[in-house]
């Protein structure tokens, strides 16, 4: 046996070439047939790969796919995203517990299956959702679990259960990138043109990065092309895994051919020969079909060598899986993944255009960005910038879930109010609306006349709705759970900030809470957006900065109003002492 | 000084400084302090404790990293940036199991410098009492993750200063911790008590054994004066 796991990891890392920057391809592919990592097989790893096991160990440990310990043969992954919960995953949650006889992060006595919650896996719009061995579950309802349970204990084939569906809910195409587009069109442009030109056509329609930060993409491009190095690279960023998003999902479904036009195009302007789609976990369901499109790109002659017959022209593209970890979207940590390692973000300078994927220079976009690009070259920049605001050209992807009628994807130009937006969704009563997800801000009703733009509102497509009804400070309270779950530990402020904000939060909510702890959480709050060292720890304090901005009325309601009080509950440390003693304070006398 | 150097200024002041170096480097060899924990002027910096964030420009940028650069202006000795290092150093002590009257690492710690540096008094934030595992299997060194404020200097100085690779991080968030290259204790690896790794921390996390309480109280290094005065002393001299 031990022989048998010892051949299997030396023939998987001979598989990946012996590099150890595919350690992530590696351990996914033992995970698989294994169902979890050992230390015996962590050891073997690094013995194949001639490292140190605590390397191996670094990187495994790090994502939240992998377990080290042994799991069931099944292991399904309900999703507790906010929108989720909002929909009902809590009673469903509930069911599989009934139906299995375990808790979360429970396997079942004869090794059968495993339950575990996850973040959000891009289905906010067909909540409550679950990944079944990778296969995704939509529409979830506690009556179904039974069924569901029965079928994994006969061994049923899962993608024959009604609930294996995803619709890619686009309710609203537009022209840039839910429109047909000939394979290769943009392509026979690109390679008739410079990729100065290039460059200079994605800068005339003034094309800014989707993901949510809104750099100029043909900056980019040209401080990657100039750049010096071995190799450049071009990496399209698909691990879209901020809560309530799912557009790039819709993406993938719907137009591949889009995305990697836009990524041969994007190779040829800043001279890569390799481009990496950096896909997440959560959307290892699209691969088989997103390779096969691939291969007919292949096939086609638009990757590969001398494409569309342009002389010396070369580009091929891999999909690199991510195994679940939401940093891996800011892309220093998406590179650091990429090469095998724990997705911890870098320091900048150098940026990855300077010194990205392996040392060398590289372009990280957005799906969505790539697909504009595409788009711009086979219609011009100059069309592409009629659309939209001031400085906020062409389309947006917006997903749109929670407490509304109409959820799913749209594509809507640039600048459109927050107002007509939740109009269009039917959701005319709501409280506050989450732009740009967690780690964007949440609107009070005062607000929806802004507009989604880079110069208002930015967000990378994330558009939660909190209807009348809801507690908002509870959505607060998972957004900031959730960065506490997600925080990559490199450093101090997002490692320990957000979890000293949770408690402070929780502390308020429960009534404990003083005026004090409200400057408390402004103050810390500011610490950890200043001190973060990456976008994710810069922002983990949103949710509760914009709320106290925004609802200032609903802190104050469960404050007491004394200058302080304690954090430390004395009759609840009590508690466990007496309960050893066998002691009854009450029944003693004896109050506190 | 080259006809290549930069000049830029901190809190004001105007600094020297070659191409290649960071803030930290310049503003170290011009006897400017920067406050800092996990830096080590014999590693390549780690990025982690963020406590040398000073402002560049305005933006907040760590001073270990970010590359001089002709012109720019450094706050680094302000009130604001004062405050929100105490922050950080106020998050370590109450993320960690922290009993400083009965640590051996007391009076040479540099986290408990540091508190008293930025006049830190007693943490207010909430304690969270992790339960962390302690590593006593080595002959010469333990390793007492309580003190724990992952600094990485002895992941680092072990790959670039002992050529090894004895320590590792583990998991994520609040979970990550420090990790030894054996499947059983820090007993199996290659460690000598003489590498750099070993005695590198800057708190009493790894500590070489029957070496604890050696120094008097009152001849330690932070008894008299405050972290920083050596780089201090330096611009008192100059």
């Amino acid at each position: 046996m031990a022989e048998d796991m010892r051949s299997l990891v030396n023939q998987t890392v001979e598989r990946f070439g012996k590099d150890r920057h595919r350690l992530m391809d590696i351990a996914r592919a033992l995970h698989a047939r294994l169902g979890y990592l050992s230390e015996e097989t962590i050891g073997h790893t690094a013995q194949a790969l001639g490292i140190h096991r605590v390397e191996v160990r670094d990187m495994v440990s790090f994502y939240s796919f992998f377990s080290r310990k042994k799991q069931g043969k099944t292991v399904i992954h309900l999703c507790n995203a906010v929108v989720e919960r909002m929909k009902g995953a809590d009673a469903v949650g509930r069911a599989f517990e009934r139906e299995l006889g375990i808790h979360f992060g429970e396997t079942t006595p004869d090794d059968a299956i495993t339950l575990h919650h996850t973040a959000c896996i891009g289905l906010s719009d067909q909540a409550p959702s679950a990944l079944i061995n990778g296969i995704p579950f939509t529409n979830l309802k506690p009556e179904d679990v039974p069924g569901i349970v029965k079928a994994i204990r006969e061994g049923e084939d899962m993608l024959n259960m009604p609930q294996a569906e995803v619709d890619s809910n686009v309710r609203r195409p537009g022209e840039v990138i839910f429109a047909p587009m000939e394979r290769g069109a943009a392509i026979r442009k690109a390679i008739n043109m410079t990729p100065e030109s290039v460059i200079n056509e994605i800068n005339k329609g003034r094309l800014r990065g989707r993901g949510g930060a809104g750099f100029p993409t043909a900056m980019k491009w040209d401080f990657c092309r100039k750049a010096k190095g071995n190799a450049h690279y071009l990496v399209c960023n698909a691990d879209e895994g901020e809560p309530g998003t799912f557009k790039d999902r819709a993406i993938l479904q719907e137009c591949p051919d889009l995305v990697f036009e836009g990524m041969t195009v994007a190779g040829y302007a800043i001279g890569a020969r390799e481009g990496i789609m950096y896909l997440r976990g959560e959307y290892e369901y699209l691969l088989p079909s997103l390779e096969r499109v691939l291969a007919k790109r292949r096939h086609l002659g638009l990757l590969g060598e001398n494409i569309c017959g342009c002389e010396g022209f070369s580009f091929n593209i891999r999909i690199q899986m991510g195994a679940g970890a939401y940093v891996c979207g800011e892309e220093s940590a998406l590179l650091e993944s990429a090469e095998g390692k724990r997705g911890a973000p870098r320091d900048r300078p150098p940026f990855p255009v300077q010194k990205g994927y392996k040392g060398e220079p590289t372009s990280v976009n957005n799906v969505e960005t790539l697909c504009c690009a595409a788009r711009i070259l086979d219609r011009g920049g100059e069309w592409f910038a009629s659309m939209g605001s001031r400085d906020s050209t062409g389309t947006k992807l917006l997903s749109v879930s929670g407490d509304c009628e109409h959820p799913g994807v749209y594509e809507l130009p640039y600048g459109i109010t927050v107002k007509k937006l939740i109009d269009m969704v039917g959701a005319s009563d709501a409280q506050a609306v989450q732009v740009g997800g967690p780690s964007g801000r949440c609107l009070a009703p005062k607000d929806f006349g802004r507009s989604i733009s880079f110069e208002d509102v930015p967000t990378g497509g994330s558009v939660i709705i909190i209807g009348p009804e809801r507690d908002l400070l509870e959505c607060v309270r998972q957004f900031t759970e959730f960065f506490v779950e997600e925080s990559c530990g490199w450093c101090v402020p997002c490692r320990s900030g957000t979890t000293i904000l949770l408690k402070t939060l929780e502390k308020v909510m429960e009534g404990r809470g003083s005026r004090s702890d409200l400057a408390n959480l402004e103050k810390l709050g500011k610490t950890v957006k200043t001190m973060s060292r990456c976008g994710l720890g810069q922002t983990a304090a949103n949710p509760i900065l914009t709320t106290i901005n925004g609802f200032p009325d609903l802190y104050e309601a469960r404050i007491k109003h004394e200058e302080y009080t304690p954090a430390f509950d004395f009759k609840k440390a009590l508690e466990v002492g007496c309960e050893a003693a066998g002691r009854n304070l009450e029944l003693e006398g004896i109050h506190v | 000084m080259s006809k290549d150097a930069v000049t830029f200024t901190i809190d004001g002041v105007e600094v020297k400084a070659k191409p290649d170096q960071t803030i930290m480097e310049a503003a170290d060899a011009a006897g400017i302090y920067i406050p800092r924990l996990c830096y080590h002027k014999d590693l390549l910096p780690g990025g982690h404790c963020r406590v040398c964030t000073v402002r560049v420009n305005g933006r907040p940028a760590n001073a270990c990293t970010f590359p001089v650069n002709s012109g720019i202006v450094v706050e680094n000795d302000t009130e604001e940036l004062k405050a929100l290092r105490r922050d950080i150093i106020e998050m370590l002590f109450v993320e960690g199991n922290h009993y400083c009257p009965s640590c051996e690492a007391s009076g040479k710690c540099e986290l408990q410098a540091m508190a008293y540096r930025l006049e830190l008094l007693t943490p207010q934030m909430p304690y969270a009492w992790p339960k962390r595992e302690l590593d006593a299997t080595h002959p010469d060194v333990y390793l007492d993750r309580d003190r724990c404020i992952l600094c990485g200097r002895c992941v680092r100085a072990s790959v670039q200063l002992d050529g090894k690779r004895v320590f590792g991080f583990e998991n994520r968030g609040a979970q990550k911790r420090i990790a030894v290259d054996s499947a059983t204790g820090m007993g199996d690896t290659d460690l000598s008590a003489k590498d750099r790794a070993a005695s590198i921390c800057p708190t009493g996390c790894l500590t070489i054994k029957r070496q604890g309480y050696l120094t008097p109280v009152g001849k330690r290094p932070y008894d008299k004066v405050p972290i920083g005065s050596d780089i201090e002393k330096k611009q008192a001299a100059g």
